[in-house]
């Protein structure tokens, strides 16, 4: 057992201890401290030098990147891939469930996430209920195991939701008109739920420390019976959760944040907040950020009074903004959905990007860790044929932690060896399918 | 309707009249836990193993059944079962398909009337309490089919809801339901039904896991709670008593399904976390999961229903790599599951003819899986792992006297059971029933010959 131990302890020493990675002559979009021709190593995981002259160490990896363009990996802060499970729809309050419950690895989005780029995402609960379950931050690292995923040092998030979602299981409508109701069905039950909640999280959260005050003094005491459903609400409450709200409407985010400070929480991002342009400066005063679509809107009566400015005009009256995908294909081409931002509201280049890496970084206080290309921060890259606010631009490679996740030249090259398998697979069923049938299974044809 | 009635007094005085003691001699015995013994004698008394040897005295009241070109092993246990429980709907029909207990098969919760439930707190889809032992009956027609396929015992398990209830251990003969019990309590079956979206809780997977985590919670709590009260109730309100917490509370283990490695992995988790003693089963796919499980110690249950190519699909579609290498590599789990010393046992998700019952076992051996281990994975192996190896499982004297004796080795497609013995009493197999049409396991029905 021990000696086991031990060999793994070595094997992991001898994989970071791999060589250094040095990427030449690419363009190095840092987002944060400018954009230069140049170089990156990376050891240890980390990004070690950044400049226009680095001198390679002995036995580094040399991956040249002439003509290409080297960025901080994308972050999306509203996804819901690699999970499976999503929604608890059955009860307003949900906060007993989670994402870490249900992460899954072998999620075949994951790879196509990589593939456009993206490292770090934010794996959010639906939005049917006011207060919905608890999200993890998980990095795409493709083929380890659910728990080698979790973004460690990330704080965990919870999801809320207002407007139409939450109350719809309310309304006796569409096919739901024999449904057994839910309570609520307008904003101001959604209101009221998530007041609720909070007061009874804020009881909760009393009886413990009263416990805990006897136990401190020596008392015999009976511990209060421990609450799933509260206790996420209680760490909302000592900061210790970060709250990730879906919103639309002026009106519900306003009512949202007042409720944050009656009962002293924060909201840490408004998520999809397709009228934020118009509360932008309480949102900003607030501290709160703000992550949202470029030019997705008109799905629902909600999503209406949306315009594509609403991610600069937002920028500009100092919220901390972000792009998000809400979508597995979305999540392909966020760079993309950046690059609209130049056109619809004027941002520069380095504004834009910030949108999709440092940005989403500081909405889930990772920024210390990911989001830009500076000395010490993890090695999370994606390189680009061409400038990435291009939309010819393709996605080369990915590094997660300085380790390659995704090659296109090797993807590429290693499809013909995958196709000749599944056809030996297909061909391999076919016979022991023939082998059980007698007569070569010819019996099932109708005679001539 | 006299002569009727006079058969059945026959056949009463008959079971009267049974021999106390059988000897099965010159037989090949395989013993399950300790070598082959190439020509010997079993000796049973009062349902019981007296002695197994090759220098057996057989004493003058043993009628005599003569095992030349016999092989004797012990009666195959069925390690997940609802054998005996006639209602008990099977995990294959439930799930319209039950390939392998997946942890992602959404089943319908029983049907209710109630309202829907708003929280653990309505202790929604549990019937922790209920336990098989009190259900089980001799009259379950399945029975027959079972035994003349070799089994002699099942671990039969209410199968509906999140904590269905208590699954027991069975012999496969007796005149009433308590005959059969050997032992009455041996696990919870847990499955991760939801009601879907837009029913009550939970809805989801991840409302499941949650329900359970706060059972598991509640049920410490509530035991804790009791203690104290029943230490000084005077002056002291009394805990609310709560059966859906006093049946998981009594379940010396919790049987958790799993599919996939994902589920392998986050269900072995879980267990740690809740500080239960589990048993995984389902594991189609074991044969990607052996690093997680060596390492854990927990055993696992197999699924004998190998995943198969959905019937009536469209020929054109074809399935992807993963689907395509699951149902290649899901009969070599047994295999490697042998090879990394991961303690498992094979359950028969309720495939009871014996042809298709030997095929699926079979197609393990085939992919790797010694003939020996076969017989152990059905024998010794599920015994131990639901604690009653001390009377079960083996041919050992004093063991209960389970046998089946067949003509060639077990698991073949042309092994002939001869004999089963449940509790020392002599059955002969019944001829197996023909496949019902368009069966899974692929024999063509008359309706394709023509």
């Amino acid at each position: 057992m021990m000696k086991a131990f031990l060999t793994t302890l070595l094997a992991c020493a001898v994989s970071y201890a791999a060589a250094p990675i040095l990427i030449q002559n690419a363009t190095i979009l840092t987002v944060t401290k400018g954009t230069y021709k140049g170089s990156v190593l990376i050891r240890d995981g980390k990004i070690a030098e950044v400049g226009e002259k680095v001198t390679a160490p002995a036995g580094a990896t040399i991956v040249d990147g002439t003509g290409k363009y080297v960025m901080p990996g994308i972050i999306d802060c509203h996804s819901h891939i690699a999970s499976d499970a999503i929604n608890e729809g059955s009860v307003s309050v949900s906060s007993m469930v989670g994402i870490p419950d249900t992460i899954n690895p072998d999620d075949i989005d994951i790879y196509r996430a990589l593939a456009g780029g993206v490292t770090t995402a934010n794996i959010l609960h639906g939005s049917a209920n006011s207060i919905g379950g608890k999200t993890i931050v998980l990095k795409m690292r493709w083929g380890k195991d659910a728990h080698d995923m979790i973004f460690q040092g990330a704080l965990p998030g919870i999801k809320f939701a207002l407007g139409e979602n939450p109350k719809r299981a309310g309304n006796p409508t569409g096919q739901r008109i024999n449904a057994t109701l839910r309570y609520p069905a307008t904003r101001m039950g959604v209101e009221d739920v998530i007041r609720e909640a909070f007061q009874d999280a804020k009881i909760y959260q009393q009886e413990w420390k009263d416990y805990n005050a006897k136990v401190a003094r020596g008392e015999s005491a009976v511990p209060p019976r421990r609450d799933e459903r509260l206790e996420p609400l209680v760490e909302v409450l000592e900061g210790k959760r970060l709250v990730h709200a879906h919103c639309y409407r002026q009106d519900e985010i306003l009512m949202l944040l007042k409720v944050g400070d009656e009962f002293g929480f924060k909201i840490r991002t408004l998520q999809h907040v397709l009228e934020g342009y118009k509360v932008a400066k309480e949102i900003a005063d607030h501290g709160t950020g703000a992550s949202t679509f470029s030019d997705w809107w008109a799905y629902k009566l909600e999503a209406f009074d949306a315009i594509p400015y609403n991610a600069a005009i937002m920028t500009r009256k100092g919220v901390i903004v972000s792009l998000n995908s809400d979508d597995a294909q979305l999540m392909r081409h966020l760079n993309d959905e950046a690059a609209k931002t130049m056109k619809y509201g004027g941002l520069t280049e380095d504004e834009a990007l910030a949108l999709i890496t440092i940005n989403p970084a500081k909405q889930l206080m990772i920024d210390n860790k990911v989001g830009s290309i500076e000395v010490g921060k993890d090695a999370d890259l994606a390189i680009y044929d061409e400038h990435p606010l291009s939309n010819y631009a393709k996605v080369d490679k990915v590094f997660i932690d300085g380790e390659l996740y995704f090659d296109r030249d090797k993807d590429i090259a290693g499809r013909p060896a995958k196709e000749a398998d599944k056809e030996k697979l297909l061909e391999k069923e076919k016979q022991m399918e023939q082998q059980r049938r007698p007569n070569g299974g010819t019996n099932r044809r109708p005679a001539e | 309707m006299k002569r009727l009635i006079l058969a059945l007094v026959a056949v009463a005085a008959l079971h009267a009249e049974l021999p106390s003691a059988i000897a099965i001699r010159n037989a090949r015995i395989v013993p399950a836990n300790s070598p082959t013994i190439a020509r010997g004698t079993v000796l049973l008394r009062n349902g019981l193993i007296e002695a197994v040897g090759t220098d057996v005295q057989i004493p003058a009241d043993a009628w005599v059944v003569e095992g030349d070109g016999l092989t004797v092993y012990p009666g195959l246990i069925d390690s997940i079962s609802t054998l005996g429980l006639p209602n008990a709907v099977t995990t294959a029909a439930a799930t319209g398909g039950g390939r392998g207990g997946g942890a992602n098969v959404i089943q319908a919760a029983p049907a209710s009337t109630a309202p829907p439930a708003r929280g653990p707190e309505d202790r929604p889809s549990t019937t922790s309490w209920e336990k098989a032992a009190d259900e089980v009956k001799p009259t379950d027609t399945r029975i027959e089919a079972a035994r003349s396929a070799g089994f002699t015992t099942a671990v039969s398990f209410p199968h509906r809801g999140i904590f269905a209830g208590q699954g027991a251990v069975v012999d496969l003969a007796g005149e009433k339901g308590g005959d059969m019990v050997v032992a009455p309590s041996v696990g919870q079956y847990v499955t991760l039904t939801n009601s879907g979206f837009g029913g009550g809780y939970p809805g989801s997977l991840m409302g499941s896991i949650a329900y359970i985590r706060q059972i598991y919670i509640d049920a410490d709590y509530y035991q804790k709670a009791k203690a104290k009260y029943a230490a000084n109730p005077r002056g002291n309100p009394r805990p609310a008593y709560d059966r859906a917490l006093e049946g998981v509370i009594d379940s010396p283990r919790v049987l958790i399904p799993v599919s996939r490695r994902i589920d392998v992995d986050r269900m072995l988790r879980f267990a740690t976390e809740l500080k239960v003693k589990a048993i995984l089963y389902g594991a189609v796919e074991g044969y990607r999961s052996a690093d997680l499980l060596k390492s854990a110690g927990v055993p696992v249950l197999v699924n004998l229903r190998w995943p198969e190519k959905a019937r009536d699909t469209d020929p054109e579609e074809i399935d992807n790599m993963r689907v395509l290498e699951n149902r290649d590599k899901a009969p070599s789990t047994p295999a490697v599951f042998a090879k990394n010393g991961i303690k498992f046992a094979l359950y028969a998700d309720g495939i009871e003819r014996r042809t298709d019952l030997y095929r699926a076992v079979k197609r393990a051996i085939d992919a790797g899986l010694s003939q020996d281990d076969a017989v152990r994975a059905m024998t010794i192996w599920p015994a131990e792992i639901y604690g009653v190896a001390d009377r079960l499982g083996s041919i050992e004297k004093g063991k209960i006297a389970n046998l089946v004796v067949t003509k060639g080795d077990l698991f073949q497609d042309k092994t002939e059971v001869k004999y089963i013995f449940v509790d020392g009493i002599k059955f002969e197999p019944v001829p197996e029933e023909p496949p019902a049409f368009g069966n899974r396991n692929g024999a063509p029905s008359n309706g394709e010959q023509q």
